[in-house]
């Protein structure tokens, strides 16, 4: 299953890329791809678990605190 | 942005102030640069501070507060405040670009439609889009963006569909043409019954792919954001042992040199300029694509691209037109229009392709009182009795069968020959047309250095070989079935080199296996077939073979952009370091390369965004 995210405020093409290395960390997640241009994060995962989407804004609120999750 | 630009300058002046006045108390030029710093870096420092909190120490915010904060604790206030500025002017002028190439983008995505009008009732309601439903009527006005794809039940019109292939030649719509969301209405009221739901329709799934199109990560960017992974700790750990080891192990002069050596290291630790100038790069050659009619679903896509080395492409549909057409009307003993005439009768109840072409061609009502009798002979034709006349039509093969003299005809394509009342009355030759594009589109390619272009047919040997030939095709391979294409292909795949790409070319209704095991798939006339948007990487939304060559253009220009920022800006770096590790370099020096690579980068990157 994939699942798209805007990350507004993400302003910084190195932080994007530590982003992507700590969501695809998080439990469940097979993977993930964020795209600084375009602002957009998108996870591949099997998991149903609700606390998916609470694990992922924490990761990156732990990389960036400015950076604001918003599921599309 | 605007707050940061005030902040900039402000701190300039000071910055400036503090420089050429010589005041008399020394104290008045410290306190000056001390606010002109605060100015500008009070936000920074404050960031680094929370990241160390969070266990976050090589972050760049980090290591500039370090050098500057030290090169004010070795009294070198002039630097520590420059180092501070050039980096806040460099940040400014990143999001600068980056901004104005998302726009550029955003532009492209301002094919959007926001309303449609909705014919409900009797009355015309504006609503959203994605509230129309499939079979509600929708009013498009001259001027507005058709919001949803359908068919046009009322009016006639030209439309703009630019935005969505690149083409600028505007295209006439009547009652019954498919129309597409996206494109503009020109000049006629258009009713249009919705076949689409908005979120199936062409403007979004176009949306979407754009969109997500630098999701997928090329080799460039992964080896960056490697390099980047150990580039920062690397020079941060070099720094340190510059700073300890030459004075107090080996002896070696003052620690405050080394220091401010080590300092210097600091500020050019940040990777930024190679981390943002390379997906910059790639999306500025992915909106420019776009911009031409050429749709490429991922940046790493764009890469591959620029090592195609062999070119196969399908033939129907993609290098020639797919469409038959009556070529030549060849009677003996009767006129052209009886032969055609007497032909499209006798085939006017079959359902094969033939009969749509003879009906093109014969372009009459066709009467159907007078075909009195009309029997499919499998294989071979049509027996038909037309206006009491008995007419045979079919291959060589009924001919014979029938004993019919005629006069074996060896052109290409299909030949239909015609008997009337028994008596051998003439031929008629079927064939489908090369694309004039074609040419241009295999001359491309060659002008590019590709190795290879193969053509793969299911039609006839002779059919396949004179297309092959008239296009100066390198190889053809012809009465392929659809898996027999997918073993070509497969050979084909081992006649490049380790590091060269085999493109696929297809319409991509019937191609998707082959699409799928090509390293790069591109289907051609995606404007309105989902499939092909599914199935391929990259999409040509007209039915220009030639955008091909264009497309390959476009990437290695992408390419060479990258490769040049990658480069210049490593090798500008570490020119620096190895400068400043012998004391030759200075702070100023340092912060100036660091900021100017990055604007050059980011500049240069820029420039794939524009096409030719």
């Amino acid at each position: 299953m994939k699942k798209s995210f805007r990350l507004k405020g993400l302003d910084c093409a190195n932080c994007a890329a530590k982003i992507e290395e700590r969501v695809r960390k998080v439990d469940g997640i097979e993977d993930a791809s964020v795209s600084f241009m375009t602002q957009k994060m998108v996870i591949e995962t099997n998991s149903d678990d609700e606390n998916l989407l609470k694990n992922i804004k924490k990761a990156v609120k732990k990389e960036e605190p400015d950076v604001k999750v918003e599921e599309i | 942005m605007k707050k940061s630009l005030i902040q900039i300058t402000i701190s300039f002046i000071l910055f400036l102030i503090a420089m050429i006045v010589p005041f008399e108390n020394d104290l008045i030029n410290k306190g000056l640069y001390i606010i002109a710093y605060l100015i500008v870096g009070l936000e920074i420092v404050w960031k680094a501070i929370k990241n160390i909190f969070r266990g976050k120490v090589f972050d760049e915010h980090f290591l500039m507060a370090v050098a500057t904060i030290g090169a004010f604790a070795i009294g070198e206030f002039p630097e520590a405040v420059a180092v501070m500025l050039f980096y806040q002017v460099g940040e400014l002028f990143q999001d600068y670009a980056v901004d104005k190439s998302r726009k550029s983008i955003t532009n492209l995505m301002d094919i959007r439609p926001d309303i449609a009008f909705v014919k409900r009732n009797g009355n015309i309601e504006k609503v959203s889009p994605e509230d129309v439903k499939i079979g509600e009527n929708i009013v498009v006005k001259p001027g507005e963006k058709i919001p949803l794809d359908g068919i046009v039940v009322d009016g006639n019109s030209m439309v703009d569909t630019s935005a969505l292939t690149g083409e600028s030649l505007p295209r006439e719509v009547n009652v019954g043409d498919k129309v597409l969301s996206g494109c503009i209405n020109k000049n006629g009221l258009l009713t249009i019954k919705v076949e689409k739901e908005f979120g199936e329709s062409t403007v979004s799934k176009i949306l979407d792919l754009v969109e997500n199109a630098s999701s997928k990560k090329t080799k460039s960017e992964n080896f960056i954001t490697k390099f980047a992974k150990y580039y920062t700790p690397i020079v941060v750990i070099i720094a340190v042992l510059l700073a300890v080891i030459p004075p107090f192990l080996l002896n070696m002069g003052e620690f405050r040199d080394w220091l401010y050596r080590a300092l210097t290291f600091l500020v050019v630790s940040c990777p930024c300029a190679l981390v943002i100038s390379i997906p910059l790069g790639f999306f500025g050659g992915i909106g420019g694509a776009s911009k031409i009619g050429v749709l490429v679903k991922g940046s790493n896509y764009l890469e591959a691209l620029a090592s195609t080395e062999i070119v196969v492409f399908d033939k129907t549909g993609t290098l020639t037109e797919g469409v038959f057409e009556v070529q030549k009307v060849e009677p003996v003993g009767i006129s052209q229009e009886e032969l055609l005439k007497y032909a499209t009768y006798a085939e006017s109840n079959s359902n094969h392709p033939i009969s749509v072409s003879l009906r093109n061609a014969y372009g009459k009502e066709i009467e159907q009182s007078k075909i009195l009798y009309a029997e499919e002979l499998a294989g071979r034709g049509v027996s038909s009795n037309v206006e009491g006349r008995g007419i045979l039509i079919g291959n060589d093969k009924l001919m014979k069968e029938k004993n019919i003299s005629y006069t074996p005809c060896n052109e290409i394509g299909t030949i239909l020959y015609v008997a009337i009342d028994n008596k051998y009355a003439g031929y008629i030759l079927i064939s489908d047309k090369i694309k004039p594009d074609s040419f241009k589109a295999i001359k491309t390619l060659k002008a590019n250095n590709i190795k290879e272009t193969v053509m793969l047919t299911g039609d006839k040997k002779e059919v396949g070989e004179k297309v092959a030939e008239d296009l100066g095709l390198d190889k053809v391979y012809t009465e392929l079935l659809p898996d027999g294409k997918v073993e070509k292909v497969e050979e084909l795949m081992k006649d490049k080199s380790e590091r060269g790409k085999l493109v696929f070319v297809g319409d991509g209704i019937n191609d998707a296996p082959v699409l799928a095991i090509s390293d790069i798939g591109i289907a051609m006339g995606g404007l309105g077939s989902d499939a092909a948007i599914e199935a391929a990487d990259i999409v040509i939304m007209t039915d220009e073979p030639s955008k091909i060559g264009t497309a390959i253009k476009i990437s290695k220009k992408t390419m060479r952009i990258v490769k040049q920022n990658i480069i210049f800006a490593i090798a500008v770096k570490v020119l620096v370091l190895i400068l400043t590790a012998f004391g030759v370099s200075t702070m100023w020096e340092a912060v100036f390369a660091d900021v100017g690579v990055s604007v050059l980068a980011i500049i240069n990157s820029l420039r794939a965004l524009r096409v030719k």
